[in-house]
């Protein structure tokens, strides 16, 4: 027991997933910001938004978040220097964040689009009768009530969020979770399955209130119809 | 998404406007493109040698087709595995017996909370010390990391199948005298499974992704072929892209299989009375299909 305890005080491990969580806030807001004008392209009545739309939904929702993140730090940082500011963690930090937001932005999109379709037809039909164009009718009657609808979809990807931040591991974040725990797997032999509960209870007491807060929001927030 | 509601039909003046902006959006596009392009080629990355690697039948007889192998491998291993795990867990979910049923609720609801990577770095350091398995470790720490989230998200999906079914069908099934075991068998698994068909090859393509992460533990899959290829090379860049290509034109194509279930199985299936008939934005079977999109869970997480 005394031996499992040390590592408490060994390792930081509140800290690794600390980072995690910052990782996820701002991959979060990426990720909802770039969502949100993809769902808007995907809904707006020119075929060549749409296609552009569409386009990014396909290639990112198919390709594993494994390559993306590795694309920021190998490709855009290693090959052809691109850089986030910052000194060389910080770099890694926000490239990772960047491969993130790419990825989650698609699934946000379509959460977002599956919000639109609970708006009954006769919302955009009155927004139209009163004279609304189609941002206007988009950005006051149609994306509130949308939001609202998106909350579980939204709520799932936030939690799927929470744990691809471990894959910021590839992004060369030595400081997040799951490369804390590779090391201290690989240090410490005698106690490897009390190292990886303590790791995998840590994600279910951030995950579990996560999508309870998640249901009650959505029916807090349900559009009485 | 022929038509959207979300718009009156255009008239004259709407349509010329459409008209202009489409082509204003068709040269942004284009313009990305170009812009991404040139920049690659201006930072010396287009040229022939650094892509002629991957058009040569030596880079895939010796890496990119072993790497795909092993991928397509631990997928195909994943997805037996996490369908029979899903199915036994999602029946015991439904078990009456209070002890069954919470032991798999625990174990279900754990592995859909914990990170895959996670369970992929554990089991590659656990099967290493303390099992002997036959082949490569990494291979089976991949599997069965995967394995245990899908197969918890494929228990979810046969719980819910299962709920979502008419409760006529549970109902008949006991007045002809099935037990709710034999009726569970024989009358509502059969039925949740097709109706959770599109969701579950949805899944495939989350499990294949997945699949990838073994990269970190150095499995010799696809995406660990073409880095330590093209490392020394000096076209991780072009070796990442064709890479991702793969997985696209493969994860692309499983997509539009779960999309062509959807649409088949909603043709065959009667329209359910509360369903609202019509919503704005893309037709009902869109938002059928849309069900495998949610991220990494279910369509139907239990949460909802």
């Amino acid at each position: 027991m005394e031996n499992y305890l040390s590592i408490f005080t060994e390792y930081n491990i509140p800290g690794a997933f600390w980072v995690n969580i910052q990782l996820t806030f701002w991959a979060a807001i990426g990720a909802l910001v770039l969502g949100t004008i993809l769902a808007l392209l995907r809904i707006s009545p020119v075929a060549s938004f749409q296609a552009i739309g569409s386009g990014y939904v396909n290639l990112v929702r198919n390709t594993p978040l494994t390559i993306i993140i590795l694309f920021a730090v190998l490709a855009l940082y290693g090959q052809l220097g691109f850089t986030l500011g910052g000194d060389f963690q910080a770099n890694f930090f926000r490239l990772s964040v960047l491969g993130l937001a790419v990825y989650h932005a698609a699934f946000v999109c379509e959460a977002i689009r599956s919000g639109v379709n609970t708006v009954p037809l006769g919302q955009a039909e009155a927004a139209r009768a009163i004279g609304l164009g189609f941002m206007p009718a988009a950005r006051l009657i149609i994306l509130p009530q949308a939001f609202r609808g998106a909350i579980v979809p939204l709520g799932n990807t936030l939690i799927a969020l929470i744990k691809n931040s471990t894959v910021a591991a590839v992004g060369s974040v030595a400081t997040e979770s799951s490369s804390v725990m590779k090391s201290m797997i690989e240090f410490r032999a005698d106690i490897v399955i009390p190292i990886f509960l303590t790791f995998a209870i840590g994600f279910v007491i951030i995950v579990i209130p996560v999508g309870l807060l998640t249901t009650w929001l959505s029916k807090k927030l349900a559009v009485a119809r | 998404m022929s038509a959207s509601i979300l718009f009156d039909t255009p008239g004259p003046r709407a349509r010329r406007r459409i008209l202009i902006i489409n082509i204003i959006g068709a040269l942004i596009a284009l313009g990305v493109v170009a812009w991404i392009f040139f920049g690659l080629a201006g930072k010396g990355q287009m040229k022939p040698e650094q892509w002629d690697d991957f058009v040569q039948a030596s880079t895939w007889k010796n890496y990119l087709w072993p790497g795909l192998v092993n991928t397509l491998k631990a997928a195909i291993l994943g997805i037996v595995g996490s369908v029979i795990f899903g199915l036994v867990f999602g029946v015991g979910r439904l078990s009456q017996n209070k002890l069954i049923n919470g032991l798999c609720t625990v174990v279900v609801e754990f592995f859909r909370a914990v990170p895959v990577l996670l369970m992929i770095v554990f089991f590659n350091v656990f099967f290493a010390r303390s099992l002997e398995l036959p082949g490569d470790t990494a291979l089976w720490a991949v599997v069965a990391a995967l394995i245990f989230y899908n197969g918890s998200v494929v228990a979810e999906l046969v719980r819910s199948g299962v709920h979502n079914l008419p409760k006529g069908q549970r109902e008949a099934g006991i007045a002809i005298g099935l037990t709710r075991g034999m009726s569970l068998r024989h009358i509502e698994i059969p039925q949740a499974l097709v109706a959770m068909l599109p969701a579950l090859i949805g899944q495939f393509v989350v499990i294949l992704k997945d699949s990838a992460l073994g990269y970190i533990i150095s499995f010799n899959e696809l995406l660990f072929f073409a880095r330590t290829y093209s490392s020394p090379n000096g076209n991780v860049l072009q070796a990442l892209i064709v890479t991702a290509v793969i997985f696209i034109l493969i994860n692309f194509t499983l997509s539009k299989i779960a999309e062509l279930v959807s649409k088949r199985l909603s043709s065959r299936v009667k329209k359910s009375k509360n369903a609202p008939a019509e919503l704005v934005g893309a037709p009902a079977g869109a938002l059928a299909a849309g069900g495998a999109d949610n991220a990494d869970e279910g369509p139907n997480d239990p949460r909802a």
